[in-house]
C-alpha cells in the first residue's frame, strides 16, 4: 500500500531518485559519464541531476569508456564515490581492461589499504529492438573476475535500494540496468530499506519447481508461474538480484522445498551464470534434486538482429518448455 | 610572464559554450557559402581539371544522398527502420572525400557514412539492413572495398591503420581511409590508430568529421585544441578543411591520399561540417542546443553553396535540376518500397556464420532449437 514515503514510478525513475538522494547525502558521490548532464543520459535516467547538482557533480565526460574508469578509479583513490555510465552494455568493452586488471584487483594489491567505491552502471540485455551491440548480456564476463560486485535489480524498488547500496559499498560495483523494465513502474517505498545487497529473494512463494532469474528475467518467469499456475502448477520464483556474490544458501532452501530447478538468462548459457548456479546446486542439493539442473538463455551465436531477437531471448514458452522437461523427470 | 600563466589568468569559458568562429583556425576553402569560387594555392591543383559535367556529378551525388537519407528519416517515423542515423549536413564531406578514393583503396565508415558508400557504389538498400534489424552488417565489404558500418566507437580507425600496413608490405599503392567523429577522437584506439600509422608510415587518410556534437556533448567536451592538430604530436600532417565546401574536401583529400600513395604515411583531415538533425532518430536536441546554431549553419549548406556556383557559371541550367529533382523522386521510391519489401530474417539464422569452420555446440543449439520448433504445431517451426 502506498504511504507518505512509497510511491510508484518507473524503474529508470527509482535510479535517478537513488542518485538524487546519494548525491544529496554525500558530496563525496559523483555521477560521470558520456551525455550523463544537460540530456539526462540517452535513457534519461539522470535527468536533472546536472541541473540541480551542478557541473562538478554530475560529469559529461569525453567519449572514451577506458578514460572514464580509469579516471573514476583516480578519483576514487582521492576519496570521491563515483557512479558512473557506460552508455550501453556492448561499449563497456574499452573499459574492460581498467576494470577487471585495475578496478578489481587493487583493494587485494594494497592488502586492503585502498578501497574503490566504484559503481559502474550498465544498461543491458535485449527486446527494445536496438542495433548490434546495444541488446547483449556480459554479466558473467565480469562475474569471472574476483573483487567485482555483479547487481542487478529487477524492479523499482530494489533499483532505488540497491543503487544506496551500490553506493555505499567500500567495493566496486557493476550495476546491470535492465534496459527493457527501465518503463515498468513498481511502488519505492524511500525508507522501508529491503534486504543486503547479496542476498535473493522470494518473489513467489511455490513448491513443485524453482525458477532462478535476475534483472530482466524476472518479470519473464513471473509470467511464466502465472501460466504454469494455470496448468496446476506451482512454481517459486527467485530473484537473485545480485551474480557476484550469488546467494546459493537460498536457492539451496528453494531447491530443497522444490527439488526442481529451472534457471534463466538472457546470456548465452554456454559458460554463464547458470552453468555456476548449476555445478553448485548439483553438488549442494544431489540428494534432494529429482531432475538436472536446466539451464535457458541465449544461445552460442552473436546477438542476433532486432527482427528474430525474440527467438534468441528466452520468452514465456522456452522457460515452460523447460519447466515441462524439468518436471518430466 | 609565462605563456602558462597568461592562460592562466584567462577567464575560463563556462563548459558547453561555443567558440566564436573567429576564433577558429582558417579552413581550407574553395568554395565560399555564397558559390565563390576562391583560389586556394595548396589545393588547387587537385580540382584544376575538374569538368562541368564532374562538378554536376558531384551536385548529383549529394541531392541523391540528401534524398536517401530524408527517405530512411521517414522510414524510421513510420516504423519500417527501428533507428537512422541521418547525414543531413554532412553531404559534402562525404561526397568530396569519397569521390577522391580510387577503385582499389578501402574505406573504414562508421555508422553516418552513407555518402561515402554512394560513392563506393554500395547500393543504398543494402545499408538498411541493420537499421531496419534484419541483419548486422550484410553486405559484403569486398564487393565494394567499403567495409561494415562500425557502432563501437573508434574501433575502425585501428583496422584501418593495419590494413594500410597490409598495403605496404603488400608493395601495393592503395590508400585507406578511415572515418570517425569528433567525439571518437577521445578514443584509445583512435590515439592508438594515430601511434601505429606514424610508426609504421602506413598509408591511411584518418577523416574526422566535426559535426560539433557526440550526441549532446559538444566537440569542446572532447579537446581544447582543434582536433587536426592533434596529428602534429603524432609526427604526421593534420588539416582542417571547410567540411560544407564538397570541392575543397576533394581537394584536400586527394591530396591526403596521394601523399599516402606515395609512401609519405599518414595525414588527418578534420572535415569541419556540422550535423543538421538529430544524433539519431532516438536523440532529441532540444534538450542541449538551440535553434540558432542550426540556422547559423544552414546558411552554409554544402548544397546550396554548389548549386549557387553552378548556377553563377553558367555550368547547369533548368533541365538538369528539374531532371535530378526526378531521379530523387525516383531513388525515393526505389528505396522505400525496398525497405518494405525487406523480409525478416529466418529464425534458424542466428546460427548462421557464428563460425566460419562451424562448431559443435552451435550445431547441437540449432538442433535443439530445431526440436523445439517443432514440438509446436505442425509446419510453424518449418
Ligand atoms: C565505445 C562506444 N561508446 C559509446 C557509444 C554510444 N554512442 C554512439 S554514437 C556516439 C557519439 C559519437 O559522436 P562522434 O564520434 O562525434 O560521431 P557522430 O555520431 O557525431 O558522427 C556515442 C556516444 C558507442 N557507440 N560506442
Amino acid at each position: 500500500m502506498a504511504t507518505e514515503t512509497s510511491t510508484k514510478m518507473a524503474l529508470a525513475k527509482a535510479i535517478n531518485e537513488s542518485l538524487r538522494r546519494a548525491l544529496e547525502a554525500d558530496p563525496k558521490v559523483l555521477v560521470m559519464g558520456e551525455d550523463v548532464g544537460k540530456l539526462g543520459g540517452v535513457f534519461r535516467v539522470t535527468d536533472g541531476l546536472q541541473k540541480d547538482f551542478g557541473e562538478s557533480r554530475v560529469i559529461d565526460t569525453p567519449l572514451a569508456e577506458s578514460g572514464i574508469v580509469g579516471t573514476a578509479i583516480g578519483l576514487a583513490l582521492r576519496g570521491y564515490r563515483p557512479v558512473v555510465e557506460i552508455q550501453f552494455d556492448g561499449f563497456v568493452f574499452p573499459a574492460y581492461d581498467q576494470i577487471v586488471t585495475q578496478l578489481a584487483k587493487m583493494h587485494a594489491r594494497s592488502l586492503g589499504k585502498v578501497k574503490l567505491p566504484v559503481v559502474i552502471r550498465i544498461p543491458y540485455g535485449g527486446g527494445i529492438g536496438a542495433v548490434e551491440h546495444h541488446s547483449e548480456s556480459p554479466e558473467a564476463l565480469f562475474a569471472h573476475v574476483a573483487g567485482l560486485k555483479i547487481v542487478t535489480p529487477s524492479n523499482s524498488s530494489d533499483a532505488y535500494w540497491m543503487m544506496q547500496q551500490a553506493i555505499q559499498s567500500d567495493d566496486p560495483v557493476i550495476f546491470f540496468e535492465p534496459k527493457r523494465r527501465y518503463w515498468d513502474k513498481g511502488e519505492v517505498n524511500t525508507e522501508a530499506i529491503p534486504g543486503p545487497l547479496h542476498k535473493a529473494q522470494v518473489v513467489r512463494e511455490g513448491t513443485d519447481l524453482t525458477l532462478v532469474a535476475y534483472g530482466p528475467m524476472v518479470k519473464t518467469c513471473l509470467e511464466v508461474a502465472d501460466a504454469a499456475a494455470e496448468e496446476g502448477r506451482n512454481l517459486e520464483v527467485l530473484d537473485l538480484r545480485s551474480v557476484s556474490p550469488l546467494d546459493f544458501d537460498a536457492i539451496q532452501a528453494s531447491v530443497e522445498k522444490t527439488r526442481r530447478l529451472v534457471v534463466v538468462h538472457e546470456a548465452p548459457v554456454f559458460f554463464g551464470s547458470g552453468a555456476e548456479i548449476a555445478a553448485r546446486i548439483t553438488e549442494r542439493c544431489f540428494y534432494h534434486l529429482e531432475a538436472p539442473v536446466l539451464r535457458v538463455g541465449g544461445y552460442h551465436a552473436p546477438y542476433p538482429p532486432a527482427r528474430i531477437e525474440e527467438e534468441y531471448l528466452p520468452g514465456l514458452d522456452r522457460v515452460l518448455d523447460a519447466v515441462d522437461r524439468a518436471l518430466a523427470y | 610572464m609565462t605563456v602558462e600563466s597568461t592562460a592562466a589568468r584567462k577567464p575560463r569559458r563556462s563548459a558547453g559554450t561555443r567558440k566564436s568562429p573567429s576564433t577558429e583556425p582558417e579552413l581550407v576553402q574553395l568554395l565560399t557559402p555564397e558559390g565563390k569560387r576562391v583560389k586556394n594555392a595548396a589545393y588547387d591543383k587537385y580540382v584544376a581539371g575538374i569538368t562541368p559535367d564532374e562538378l554536376r556529378g558531384l551536385y548529383r551525388d549529394m541531392v541523391l544522398t540528401r534524398r536517401f537519407d530524408a527517405e530512411a528519416t521517414s522510414l524510421q517515423r513510420q516504423g519500417e527502420l527501428g533507428l537512422w542515423a541521418s547525414l543531413l549536413g554532412q553531404e559534402a564531406a562525404q561526397i568530396g572525400s569519397g569521390r577522391a578514393t580510387r577503385e582499389d583503396d578501402y574505406v573504414f565508415p562508421t555508422y553516418r557514412e552513407h555518402g561515402v558508400a554512394w560513392c563506393r557504389g554500395v547500393p543504398p538498400e543494402n545499408l538498411l539492413g541493420m537499421f531496419r534489424g534484419v541483419n548486422n552488417g550484410g553486405w559484403d565489404p569486398n564487393s565494394n572495398n567499403f567495409q561494415l558500418y562500425t557502432i563501437v566507437i573508434g574501433s575502425q580507425t585501428l583496422h584501418a591503420t593495419g590494413y594500410a600496413m597490409g598495403i605496404t608490405k603488400d608493395g601495393a599503392d592503395s590508400a585507406v581511409i578511415a572515418y570517425f567523429g569528433d567525439g571518437a577522437s577521445s578514443q584509445g584506439d583512435v590515439a592508438e590508430s594515430f601511434t601505429f600509422s606514424a610508426v609504421y608510415n602506413a598509408p591511411v587518410v584518418f577523416f574526422c568529421q566535426n559535426n560539433q556534437w557526440a550526441i549532446s556533448e559538444p566537440t569542446e567536451k572532447q579537446t581544447r585544441v582543434p582536433l587536426y592538430q592533434r596529428a602534429q604530436g603524432f609526427g604526421f600532417p593534420g588539416v582542417r578543411v571547410d567540411g560544407n565546401d564538397v570541392l575543397a574536401c576533394l581537394a584536400v583529400t586527394k591530396w591526403a591520399l596521394e601523399r599516402a600513395r606515395s609512401g609519405e604515411g599518414p595525414t588527418l583531415v578534420e572535415a569541419f561540417t556540422y550535423r543538421m538533425g538529430a544524433h539519431t532518430t532516438s536523440d532529441d536536441p532540444t534538450r542541449y542546443r538551440g535553434d540558432e546554431e542550426r540556422q547559423a549553419w544552414e546558411a552554409k549548406d554544402p548544397i546550396l553553396r554548389l548549386r549557387r556556383y553552378l548556377e553563377a557559371s553558367n555550368h547547369a541550367d533548368e533541365g538538369f535540376f528539374a531532371e535530378l529533382e526526378a531521379e530523387s523522386e525516383a531513388l525515393g521510391k526505389r528505396v522505400r518500397e525496398a525497405v518494405r519489401a525487406m523480409p525478416d530474417p529466418d529464425r534458424f539464422a542466428i546460427f548462421e556464420h557464428a563460425y566460419a569452420d562451424g562448431h559443435a555446440l552451435v550445431d547441437e543449439e540449432r538442433a535443439q532449437f530445431a526440436a523445439y520448433q517443432a514440438s509446436f504445431t505442425d509446419g510453424e517451426g518449418a
